[in-house]
Order: structure tokens, then C-alpha cells, then sequence
């Protein structure tokens, strides 16, 4: 089974890079981007076959190590 | 008093904070990331600066889960003294010792240059041979200081006096200008401008070295 894992930042956390990648988009004559945000995501190659099971995995990973829950929120996908 | 100074791959600071420690009269013991245990009779560690594990993930997050970091967080939890440096600030708030984040920096650049920091706190044992509101120069060197932490612990952090070190002119971005925090117990320092790098030598001027031999007073006391 597959898990795939999305780290943006929190709502409300100002993200630099979204910004200047938002910016850089106007300077290409891309008009009309409001935001930009700027994440990552991470597929994980699982054992298990149990959804259940695999979901409580992937979710300690993400607290223990994927993402820094200070500033980042995570969203897992079963694949 | 004896000072451990733990190395991860990619640590480039490890021999200046070794030798920072050394300067102000402290027995300094080298630990490996892969050590599970501290040698006995330490009294300081120290989390050096660099790119730990190349920065992959997060700065700081893969440090935070070697076997060391068991072992100074044990340290921490006795009451133990700890001082995180640039990565090594990173890797603290990633092992929760202190809270918050280093985020990238506002204006995206990779900083190297000395920047002036006024002592908010002479209430440490880092902190006491400054003077409350001394201004000091030390060396930045970093992509990633942009102190961020929710509104709640800020308040708290500002109420209990727990910001060590302010930027006078802030570089990256950080929250309140903050350097420097210390834990609850104000035992575990982590701030982002290097002390070890301003020893009084060749370069990045003296402003350093109060730091380190006001620790090893303290420490002679316990």
C-alpha cells in the first residue's frame, strides 16, 4: 500500500517562499495569482495492507517526524 | 566541569563550540550522533551549528530523532544545562526542548555577517556576565533564524523573560526580533548568532566569550 503524505504550512503562517514564487509569477506576466502556497509532499512505500492500520501509521510518522505541527499541518492519502 | 559537544554529519561548528568551551577552562568531550548516552559527569552539552544531515526534511528535524538527542533530552530533564547554536537551535526546537520554529528567512537570503543583539536577560547562567540591555556583536550565519511560534507561547515567552537575546536591527524576520530563548527552567539556551565565533581572536571581535566563562562560573558553583 501506498501512503501519500502533504505538508503545507498552518493557515496563518506566513510563507516567504509561496510569496516570492507568487511574485516572481506576476514579473512572467501570470496576472490574477491571489497566493501562493508552498509545500511538500512525500510517498511512502508501505508493508502494510490494512487501511486502517496503515492511516495510524503514516499519522504517528507525521506527528513524530513528516511535519513540524508548530507550523505545519499534514494531509495523508491512501493510494 | 565538563561540556559534551555532540557532532551530526554536516556539524561544522562542533571544533569552535569544543574549543570555545576549552578557552573558558572546561574539560570538553566529544559525542557522536549515534552515541546513546552522554559520558558520565557532563554538565553542558552543546548543539553546534552547521547542516545537519544536509538539512533534508526540515533543519534540525533528523538530528532531533538520533539516538543522541535521547540522551540530551534526558540531560534536559534533570535539570541539565544545554545551549543550541544556529543548527543547533533548530535541532532544539525540533526535539521540543524549546518551543517554536526557525523559519526561512523574510528576505530569502542566506545571512553571513555580524549583527549587533541587545541582552534582554542577565536571569541565566548564560547570560550573567553581560548587563541587562548590553548591546554585543556576534556572527549570523544562517538561511533558516526566522523565529515563529504561536501568539500564546509569545506572551509567555515576553511575561517570563525567557527572551535571552533581541536583534537590534532584525535580519530575517523573527518574531519580536527575538536571537535567543531559554527554556522554562532557563537552563536550555538556543540562539541563532554564533557566540563561539567571537572569542576574541582573528575575527568576529570579543563579545563571545562572556558568555561561555560566566557558564563555567555557574557551573563551578554546582
Amino acid at each position: 500500500m501506498k501512503a501519500r503524505v502533504t505538508v503545507m504550512l498552518k493557515t496563518g503562517v506566513l510563507d516567504v517562499q509561496g510569496e516570492a514564487v507568487r511574485r516572481a509569477l506576476g514579473t512572467l506576466g501570470f496576472d490574477g495569482v491571489e497566493g501562493v502556497r508552498q509545500g511538500k509532499v512525500i510517498e511512502l512505500d508501505l508493508a502494510e495492507t490494512d487501511a486502517e492500520k496503515a492511516r495510524a501509521a503514516v499519522t504517528a510518522m507525521c506527528e513524530k517526524l513528516l511535519a513540524n505541527t508548530v507550523i505545519e499541518k499534514y494531509s495523508i492519502e491512501l493510494v | 566541569m565538563k561540556a559534551a559537544v555532540v557532532t551530526f554529519p554536516g556539524s561544522n561548528c562542533d571544533r569552535d563550540l569544543a574549543v570555545a568551551f576549552e578557552k573558558a577552562g572546561a574539560e570538553v568531550v566529544r559525542v557522536w550522533h549515534k552515541d546513546d548516552a552522554l559520558p558520565a559527569g557532563v554538565d553542558i552539552v552543546g548543539v553546534p551549528g552547521g547542516f545537519s544531515f544536509g538539512d533534508y526534511l526540515r533543519c534540525g528535524a533528523i538530528a532531533a530523532q538520533s539516538p543522541i538527542a535521547a540522551a540530551v533530552r534526558a540531560h534536559a530533564a534533570r535539570g541539565g544545562h544545554v545551549i543550541g547554536i544556529c543548527n543547533g537551535f533548530q535541532v532544539l526546537t525540533e526535539m521540543h526542548l524549546l518551543p517554536g520554529a526557525l523559519m526561512r528567512n523574510a528576505g530569502l537570503k542566506f545571512l553571513c555577517k555580524s549583527v549587533e543583539l541587545r541582552v534582554e536577560t542577565t536571569d541565566s547562567d548564560f547570560t550573567a556576565g553581560y548587563t541587562k540591555g548590553q548591546i554585543v556583536s556576534y556572527p549570523v550565519a544562517h538561511h533558516d533564524g526566522n523565529y515563529t511560534v504561536d501568539a500564546e507561547t509569545l506572551a509567555r515567552l515576553e511575561g517570563e523573560g525567557r527572551v535571552a537575546f533581541r536583534y537590534v536591527a532584525n535580519p530575517n524576520g523573527s518574531m519580536n526580533d527575538i536571537a535567543g530563548i531559554l527554556s522554562e527552567n532557563r537552563r536550555v539556551l538556543g540562539l541563532m548568532p554564533h557566540p563561539e565565533r567571537a572569542l576574541g581572536d582573528a575575527s568576529g571581535g570579543g563579545d563571545g566569550a562572556a558568555l561561555f566563562s560566566s557558564l563555567m562560573g555557574k557551573m563551578a558553583l554546582v
